[in-house]
């Protein structure tokens, strides 16, 4: 970027200002810090200089916005065309209680809805299985049947919003519910858009909500791929997470390594299938994790686009420019709230959020302040989606692309996070890809390992959390904590006990049993669900089916 | 020298979000205690027949999902039906304080919840376990 001639000059001036100012003043007021780094353990300098970007080639590692390697974003005009899209995550209780939730959301001005399932229908189970005591209706709704999608999405034209559906193990079961509450509003699955987390590898490495082995499960995600590659057209078919990954504690650099490398052990896995990579590529896209280290952060997301489209491009051979573009969501870091002082809660996301924006992000989730307490109150979601209002029109942050793009520091961090995780990508290739990885417990031992030295820096006080381990005070804790009904439970299990008396014993026995059949063969099992569940089968007799025909998964545990 | 404390750290009910136990665990191991960890997906009985099978002093179980108020409690009637109330029962995670009080009752000695400092655990069981 710089001639060699200027770079030399500025080498000598920088190295005159040190001796003329910075040993001055370190003498009389020395660093707080002998050394600095970032959470991925990347050395941070006293300045940044053209001298740390000396190899740059901004055609070539940034270009235009919308352009190879997409380093800017994946659109020309970004946010000057749209906002991303502004998507809070809810859902708790019965079908009736998020339905209202839902349209609350959509009147404060919220532009996708995003579905938050409870564990029992995440892990299969219906909501009278024993294993979902104390669970029902907790952490998401509760769906055990068509009957509850239909509640769910009352009054909500499907081809008016996106849906983003936070499912996985069971997604194709939840996607043939959502395409069956559509056809009854006489909408046309080629008129549905939205999103399926369907990302199987990180739960065993990160999230926990498996049921499946590796080999059937893939054939899940693939069949989907196919199926919706033809019939669902403009459905994001998978959602590859680096979110949890984060959450469950790795670093940055680990975030995107491990989730690039799940996109390709999945993109392999479809092209295997027989599956043409320009025919499903362009409809994965990504979620990942906004967390404190604010530069760090939009390097991150900065850099996963460059390395994804390298990665579609050198190592698939896609051809198509839309199987190139990394698309993701982006959610503020959980882990990162606070139960003490939840108010200053409101801070770290708004600053979280900021990277997002700053780092191109497609659609936000901003936390709520209560949420290291319980599910967040009304009154604190709407904090959370207003924090995304102010940035998107107060701030002046959406007028230009890629504001940060040029900073000596943010490039230099770019380029030092993609050196991380090609090498991360290029381990994990050498132990036989992501699954095997996983299998080995390379993932989750890195994971932890790192998990536990962020504990350790917060213990020593090398990191301060306020409120935490600094500044605190006495405080009463908020009285307005959002409960759920604990009567939920009784309810699910009566409408289950009505559905059973009124559906069609028949059918549901037929289409379970073609389910059956086709889940021993290698057809695409999608069709068969989708008529099962139009049967009424519930969520728990379907998976109950694959679970006889595919075993379920026992987890490693790794510590 | 005294023998070393043993622990069991276990992930109740469906809840998948095990950072928490898991540098728990490692925590207290670094600590000089023997520290056994169940994995996911525990219920009550199993958690109950592992903790006396296993031969601990200390059980501690964490769910982030709200259904500690199901899932806590049980562990203490299980592990007093098998004669082991000496056990010392704690407990963690996102864990309203309005839940605290019954769940103290129904015999979890205590729980701590998130920004709990590790040293403050282990200074807990050494207290309680001695």
């Amino acid at each position: 970027m710089y001639d060699k001639k200027k770079l030399e000059d500025i080498k000598q001036a920088k190295g005159e200002w040190e001796d003329k100012f910075v040993n001055k003043t370190l003498k009389r007021f020395p660093e707080r810090k002998e050394e600095f780094e970032t959470d991925s353990g990347i050395p941070v300098n006293r300045v940044y200089t053209p001298e740390d970007l000396e190899d740059f080639d901004y055609q070539k590692d940034l270009g235009f916005p919308g352009e190879y390697p997409y380093t800017r974003g994946v659109q020309p005009t970004m946010y000057r065309g749209r906002f991303w899209t502004m998507r809070q995550y809810a859902g708790f209780g019965s079908s009736e209680e998020t339905n209202k939730r839902f349209k609350y959301l959509l009147d404060q001005g919220q532009t996708g809805l995003s579905v938050a399932f409870d564990l029992p229908t995440q892990i299969g189970y219906d909501s009278d299985h024993s294993l979902a005591r104390g669970e029902v209706g907790k952490v998401g709704v509760a769906i055990d049947s068509l009957k509850d999608m239909e509640m769910l999405f009352d009054g909500i034209p499907l081809d008016k919003v996106s849906t983003s559906m936070t499912i996985n193990s069971p997604a194709a079961v939840i996607l043939a519910m959502y395409i069956a509450v559509a056809e009854q509003q006489g909408i046309a699955p080629d008129k549905l858009s939205g999103t399926i987390q369907n990302d199987i590898l990180k739960e065993y490495v990160a999230r926990g909500t498996y049921i499946f082995p590796p080999e059937p499960s893939m054939r899940l995600i693939t069949d989907i791929f196919g199926y919706c590659a033809k019939n669902v057209p403009n459905w994001n078919t998978i959602s590859i997470s680096g979110y949890h990954i984060r959450e469950a504690g790795a670093t940055a650099a680990q975030e995107i390594a491990f989730t690039l490398a799940n996109g390709i052990a999945y993109v392999q896995a479809a092209v295997d299938a027989g599956l043409d990579v320009d025919e499903f590529a362009p409809r994965l896209s990504f979620f990942f994790n906004a967390h404190l280290n604010f530069f760090e952060e939009v390097s991150k997301f900065r850099v996963a686009r460059r390395i994804w489209a390298k990665l579609m491009k050198e190592r698939f051979n896609a051809k198509s420019d839309k199987s190139l573009k990394l698309r993701f969501h982006t959610q503020t870091a959980g882990v990162t709230l606070t139960a003490q002082q939840p108010d200053v809660n409101i801070m770290r996301v708004a600053f979280q959020a900021l990277s997002a924006v700053l780092g191109g992000t497609q659609s936000l989730h901003t936390n709520s302040k209560d949420e290291a307490l319980a599910l967040p109150s009304e009154q604190a979601v709407l904090i959370a989606l207003r924090t995304q209002q102010v940035i998107a029109h107060e701030i002046g942050v959406t007028e230009t692309v890629d504001p940060l793009a040029g900073s000596y520091y943010v490039e230099k961090l770019t380029n030092d996070l993609e050196t991380m995780v090609w090498q991360y990508i290029d381990n994990i290739d050498k132990l036989g890809g992501s699954p095997k990885s996983i299998e080995k417990g390379f993932m989750q031992k890195e994971i932890q390992e790192s998990a536990y030295q962020y504990l350790q820096q917060i213990e020593s006080e090398e990191k301060i959390v306020v409120g935490v381990n600094k500044y605190r005070m006495k405080e009463e804790m908020p009285a307005d904590l959002l409960k759920v009904d604990p009567a939920v439970m009784e309810r699910q299990c009566k409408k289950l006990e009505q559905l059973r008396k009124e559906r069609d014993p028949k059918q549901v026995a037929e289409t379970l049993q073609k389910l059956r059949d086709v889940a021993q063969s290698n057809d695409n099992l999608m069709p068969y669900i989708i008529e099962s569940v139009k049967a009424y089968a519930t969520l728990g007799e379907i998976c109950g089916i694959l679970r006889e025909v595919f075993g379920e998964y026992q987890q490693q545990v790794v510590i | 020298m005294d023998k070393p404390i043993r622990v069991l750290i276990a992930k109740a009910g469906l809840d998948g979000h095990d950072r928490g136990a898991k540098v728990i665990a490692q925590s207290l191991r670094d600590a000089g205690m023997e520290v056994i960890y169940t994995g996911l997906r525990q219920t009550p009985e199993k958690i109950a027949e592992a903790a006396i099978q296993e031969d601990v002093q200390v059980v501690g179980i964490s769910s982030l999902s709200g259904a500690h108020m199901h899932l806590f409690p049980p562990v203490v009637e299980l592990l007093r039906e098998k004669g082991a109330s000496d056990i010392l029962v704690i407990g963690g995670g996102v864990i309203p304080e309005s839940d605290i009080p019954y769940l103290k009752e129904a015999g979890i000695t205590e729980i701590f919840t998130s920004g709990t400092s590790t040293k403050d655990i282990i200074s807990f069981i050494r207290e309680h376990v001695n």
